[in-house]
């Protein structure tokens, strides 16, 4: 206790070095994934006796070029897997577009309007929100197919974002950020004449914008990454998106570890650039979908 | 007579307020309604009946034939039990570790706070089918790295997915590095919002750091204790694309849960709609359930 200033107690050394310890541990699948897209087939295969190449000896863009190889048309002529990443682009982007439209509306009213029905319809939302997602995959995909949408490539990729905007995860969000507009700012808006429309956009919305942004972020990675809806309903080559592609060419050829991992690549980077950049937004949208108190 | 007027204008009010909440409400009632609680209904009403492809959905009414066929098989059971193993494993070493790394950074400067926040985040970022895929080869029996390191040392490589004993461990392994991202997140935030007079005035007092956890921080997380158990617990429950992409379900249904049964069923083997659906309702009710326990266990918990 000399020093008491820095106090390092053995505790906090071992805290810290495990911490790192488990950073690599959980880093090292993507570090992989990367490197495993790029590395040369002799490079993949592990020979008796020798060592295992934890870089890449060459760079090599040979499982991409191989990734591409089949092509479609859309719009232009492109390789599959550009179209496959266009799907996923597509269904995050527009669930993403509607969930906050829908539900920042839903939330405003939720949180700010005293009407007939409020209470029963906010708690039908919680219930919802805590039973589990997968288990109307069955007869989802029948009311797709009585619906029709599971006929064209497009409808089958609305089939896929409409369940993703009713789950009400988002309405839940919004109504807790909602909470903290005042009540002053939206009475005061009312005696200066301003319409029901216009105190949502010009006084209410700016208060929320914060949690729009957290709830824009957080439903575009999980779109990108809700596996079971698309794997159901995505059947045809040209409907898939880039995570249902891999999963495809995993079944098919299995020990094609180069090719996989450029498409686990294809996959992985994009979304993963999409997070750092809005990292801020998604730890606060986390942290208001929980229930306080 | 000038009161009477007022309220009839004030009833006004409120039923134009009741309509324009409505109109505020319809779009995202229109989604929930269409494609959340529609299919839920249906899907009830299908489980007692024995739609399936072969009679084009069209299933007749069977009562609870569905659920008693439940009762008898054997693949149930066994996914069933699985199902068990993964929560129960799953659920209080995600909790326990996901508050352990919550605390041990939420002190840290902001910089390597976000560092490793992201970390941890990451495999939920990188979603469950590429992360599926660099598993599966890390497993492999010849090009795993795995089964490399073992060699290094002398040991005998093992057939990690494809061993009955050892393919759900795996699973879980996985789950488990996909799973904490979230509740860190929610705990590093937690941690920050304890109360910090009442941890200094038990300073003060005397209080090791092990009595300031138990006695002053760990009551004050405890909603978000149970929020990150409920949370995981949906998420275990509910763990699918893992164990379609790593094993099948396989070896011999060693790694099949109610969830993987139920999609099997409904699409790959007889595609027995009314079937699945009948497990799907037993697993929100087990689900329900579970929530509801742990609700009650932690609330039970505190002295409050």
């Amino acid at each position: 206790m000399a020093d008491k200033k820095k106090r390092v107690t053995p505790y906090a050394v071992v805290c810290i070095v495990l911490l790192i310890a488990l950073a690599i541990f959980f880093i090292f699948p993507l570090y992989w994934i990367v490197t495993g897209s790029v590395k040369e087939k002799s490079d993949i295969i592990i020979k008796a006796g020798e060592a295992i190449k934890w870089f890449p000896t060459t760079i090599s863009w040979d499982n991409f070029a191989r990734l591409f190889k089949t092509q479609t048309d859309f719009i232009v002529k492109m390789p599959l897997a550009i179209r496959w990443l266009f799907n996923s682009v597509f269904i995050s982007v527009i669930s993403m577009l509607l969930t906050c439209i829908t539900a920042s509306l839903a939330g405003y009213a939720l949180a700010k309007k005293r009407f007939w029905g409020r209470n029963f319809i906010f708690s039908l939302f919680v219930c919802a929100m805590a039973l589990p997602k997968q288990v109307i995959l069955v007869p989802l995909l029948s009311e797709m197919n009585v619906l029709g949408m599971t006929q064209t490539t497009w409808g089958s990729l609305f089939a896929v974002i409409f369940p993703i905007v009713g789950w009400p995860f988002g309405v839940f969000m919004m109504k807790q950020f909602s909470e903290s507009i005042p009540n002053e700012i939206l009475e005061a808006a009312r005696i200066d004449g301003a319409g029901e429309l216009r105190t949502f956009f010009n006084v209410a919305f700016p208060l929320i914008k914060p949690g729009f942004g957290a709830l824009a972020i957080f439903t575009f990675v999980n779109s990108w990454n809700e596996y079971p809806l698309q794997l159901v309903m995505l059947t045809s080559s040209e409907a898939k998106t880039i995570a249902l592609g891999i999963a495809g060419l995993q079944s098919e050829m299995s020990n094609d570890f180069g090719l996989i991992m450029a498409g686990a690549a294809l996959a992985a980077v994009p979304i993963i650039i999409v997070f750092l950049c809005f990292q801020k937004y998604f730890t606060q949208g986390i942290t208001m979908g929980a229930v306080k108190g | 007579m000038g009161k009477t007027k007022g309220s009839k204008r004030s009833l006004v009010l409120q039923r134009r307020e009741t309509v324009v909440s409505y109109l505020f409400l319809l779009p995202a009632l229109f989604f929930f309604v269409g494609f959340v609680i529609t299919p839920m209904v249906m899907g009830i009403l299908t489980s007692f009946t024995d739609a399936s492809l072969a009679n084009g959905n069209q299933g007749t009414f069977i009562g609870l034939g569905n659920y008693a066929r439940l009762f008898k098989d054997p693949v149930f059971w066994k996914s069933a039990w699985n199902t068990v193993v993964i929560v129960v494993v799953a659920v209080p070493t995600v909790t326990a570790f996901s508050l352990w790394v919550g605390s041990a950074i939420y002190k840290m400067r902001s910089g390597a706070r976000s560092f490793f926040r992201c970390v941890f985040y990451l495999p939920v970022v990188t979603g469950s089918v590429a992360v599926v895929v660099v598993w599966k080869w890390m497993f492999d029996k010849y090009d795993g790295l795995f089964n490399y390191i073992i060699n290094a040392f002398g040991g005998k490589g093992l057939a990690w997915t494809g061993d009955a004993k050892l393919a759900l461990w795996c699973i879980i392994l996985i789950l488990f590095t996909t799973s904490i991202g979230q509740p860190i997140v929610l705990y590093v935030a937690a941690l920050g919002n304890v109360d910090q007079s009442l941890v200094e005035a038990a300073q003060v007092d005397g209080a090791t750091k092990l009595q300031v956890f138990w006695k002053i921080k760990w009551p004050q997380i405890m909603p978000t204790t149970l929020y990150v158990a409920v949370i995981t617990t949906i998420n275990s429950f509910q763990c699918f694309a893992l164990i379609q992409l790593l094993t099948s379900g396989g070896p011999n249904y060693s790694t099949s849960t109610i969830m993987y049964y139920l999609y099997e069923i409904a699409f790959r083997t007889t595609k027995e709609f009314g079937y699945a659906d009948a497990m799907g309702v037993i697993l929100a009710i087990v689900i329900a359930l579970f929530s509801a326990l742990q609700f009650k266990v932690m609330n039970g918990g505190t002295t409050e």
